[in-house]
């Protein structure tokens, strides 16, 4: 008993100590600092975040009011059409995105990691679908992809198409667009994250495969992608949380629509399309909010696992 | 290892294929925009370069919707959200790693809990908040939510606490008080992270469609994304004026991109030669 309280006192001492080599300051002045980006963490995230959940219980409406209701949000969730459509396609989505953007940016990352002439020129440019916004690039492919496009022209030049592809009019190739624009616009995103990871990919191993008399392919399967192993876990994952995300393109696309009888509708497509307006339903788009926390959410935590099983191995 | 000579080709064949690819849409979206009523834009094989290069739908587009006040709308907001994100973000990233604090934990774990809320899953009763402040319809409430993002603040602790503590210690020996400290000591030492920083920002705010397009009703007070979804969902019969309106959009940017960019990717570059 007697130990512990010395050891203690000597541990508050220790830190005063520091505290005092380090800093002097009024017991308040780290909240000074703090208060502004605490403050729009809590009003804009922390608590919005709170409100849904307990509004997901409720039957309120953008006027206010609303009484509680128990689970008929999420009892309505399960008979309705919509909803299941909606998360059929952005599961599908996801399947379709996530091995494309593991993979393309990787080839792309080591395209561009070796130091040539121009090379900082090619990054830059790769980089540029990144920077436009999602409603110009909506808009771009929309003018190339529509039944007057560059792709429908070369298409039928070529006469490989009698008459111009839907490629934006019919609800199945639309999804399928959209998810060629997000990729499109998502690579030069998961190039950068793999160009940091290959700048610590060991030289030497790469110079001792191929003194062992290994290809090229067989130095990138036996070398890089066990190297990067972790990157490509993170990568995966955060397309796939960005792929239950996306609705821009989509919106653009589809000229705010949703496609023909609202068929390529998407998770968040979904919530704001309920969600907003006068005659919105806020309890329900709520319930789908959490809907759309909980598997982005259940991504984020797949991660950290995965991580910490890397860590050990 | 040396790269053979065919191998050096074959990648820069590569690099000019990948390159047309992010490209090409852009700048077939740039010529469209200079294509004059009299040209038809719809032939085949396609005519790249416009035959009699025009202005005009530059002055059309603004006379249809008023482009230009989107513009300036988007300006007001990027800038707003680069100047409060590099100061309140510093701020509060300086507070994390340099002040020791009862509720400093706790107030860590605030911002890194943030990043697991993704914005479109507390849109709704965000909207709800901000409308409730007063603020819906109004630039300001575009603004407000992302004015000091919980990423900024996590990126800017981390850059001060990669900064030796020596230089501050001996501030606090000549009697620096802790503002003087942030400000003459520790901000200027970050300059790479402030940067980035602001990039983000911008870019963030001026690309932002969804938050824009749920809080802002009046079509005075669009931003360029929704000002040009309106546009185009309004009056999309003319492909020369969309292409005009996104150019106006995505030229800006890609002009602070281009000139930031050595920034931006500097740490890789230095990785990549060392590798």
């Amino acid at each position: 008993m007697l130990q512990r309280a010395s050891t203690r006192r000597a541990r508050v001492t220790t830190r005063a100590r520091r505290a005092r080599t380090v800093q002097r300051h009024r017991w308040w002045t780290p909240w000074l600092f703090l208060v502004v980006p605490l403050a729009v963490t809590v009003l804009f995230s922390l608590f919005p975040f709170v409100n849904t959940v307990v509004l997901s219980f409720t039957n309120a409406t953008p006027l206010g009011g609303g009484e509680f209701t128990g689970l008929a949000n999420y009892r309505e969730m399960t008979g309705d059409g919509q909803f299941w459509l909606a998360v059929r396609n952005s599961t599908l989505f996801m399947v379709v995105v996530v091995p494309l953007m593991v993979l393309l940016p990787l080839f792309l990352a080591l395209l561009v990691a070796k130091q040539i002439p121009g090379i900082a020129f090619f990054r830059a440019t790769f980089y540029t679908p990144v920077v436009a916004s999602a409603v110009v690039v909506g808009l771009v492919w929309s003018w190339a992809l529509g039944t007057q496009g560059l792709v429908n022209g070369f298409l039928e030049s070529m006469r490989w198409v009698n008459e111009p592809v839907g490629f934006l009019t019919d609800a199945q190739l639309l999804l399928f667009s959209t998810m060629a624009v997000t990729v499109w616009k998502g690579l030069g995103y998961y190039m950068v994250i793999y160009l940091a990871a290959l700048a610590n990919v060991p030289k030497e191993l790469h110079e001792a495969a191929a003194l062992d008399g290994a290809g090229a392919v067989r130095r990138f399967r036996s070398v890089t992608v066990p190297a990067l192993r972790s990157t490509m876990i993170l990568v995966g994952t955060l397309s796939a949380i960005s792929a239950f995300r996306v609705f821009t393109e989509l919106y653009v696309m589809s000229n705010g629509s949703g496609g023909p009888g609202q068929q390529s509708i998407t998770l968040v497509f979904l919530i704001q399309m309920v969600g907003r307006g006068l005659d919105g339903s806020v309890g329900y788009a709520s319930a789908l909010s959490l809907v759309l926390f909980v598997i982005t959410l259940g991504f984020s935590l797949l991660l950290l696992r995965l991580n910490r099983t890397e860590d050990r191995a | 290892m040396r790269a053979s000579r065919s191998e050096i080709v074959l990648r820069y064949l590569l690099l000019v294929l990948v390159f047309l690819i992010s490209i090409g849409p852009f700048a077939w979206q740039l010529a469209t925009s200079l294509k004059s009523p009299a040209e038809d834009i719809y032939t085949y094989p396609p005519q790249f370069l416009p035959s009699d290069p025009t202005l005009d739908n530059y002055v059309k587009v603004g006379e249809i919707v008023p482009v230009w006040r989107y513009a300036i709308n988007s300006l007001l907001v990027g800038v707003a959200s680069v100047v409060s994100n590099c100061l309140f973000a510093a701020m509060g990233g300086y507070a994390l790693a340099r002040f020791t604090f009862r509720g400093r934990r706790l107030a860590t774990w605030a911002f890194l809990a943030t990043l697991l809320i993704p914005g479109e899953a507390v849109l709704i009763s965000m909207f709800l908040t901000v409308r409730s402040m007063g603020l819906a319809d109004t630039l300001t409430g575009v603004w407000l939510p992302g004015c000091a993002g919980a990423i900024n603040v996590l990126l800017l602790r981390n850059a001060f606490l990669a900064l030796p503590r020596e230089v501050e210690e001996a501030a606090v020996v000549d009697g620096a008080h802790a503002w003087q400290r942030f400000r003459r000591v520790a901000l200027p030492s970050v300059k790479g992270t402030l940067a980035v920083v602001a990039l983000l920002s911008f870019m963030a705010a001026w690309d932002d469609f969804l938050w824009p397009l749920i809080i802002l009703s009046d079509p005075d007070k669009y931003t360029l994304t929704v000002g040009l979804q309106y546009l185009s969902g309004t009056f999309s019969n003319d492909q020369r004026l969309v292409a005009a309106g996104t150019m106006i959009s995505v030229l800006p940017l890609l002009a602070l991109f281009f000139s930031l960019q050595r920034f931006f990717f500097k740490g890789l570059g230095e990785g990549a030669l060392k590798g």
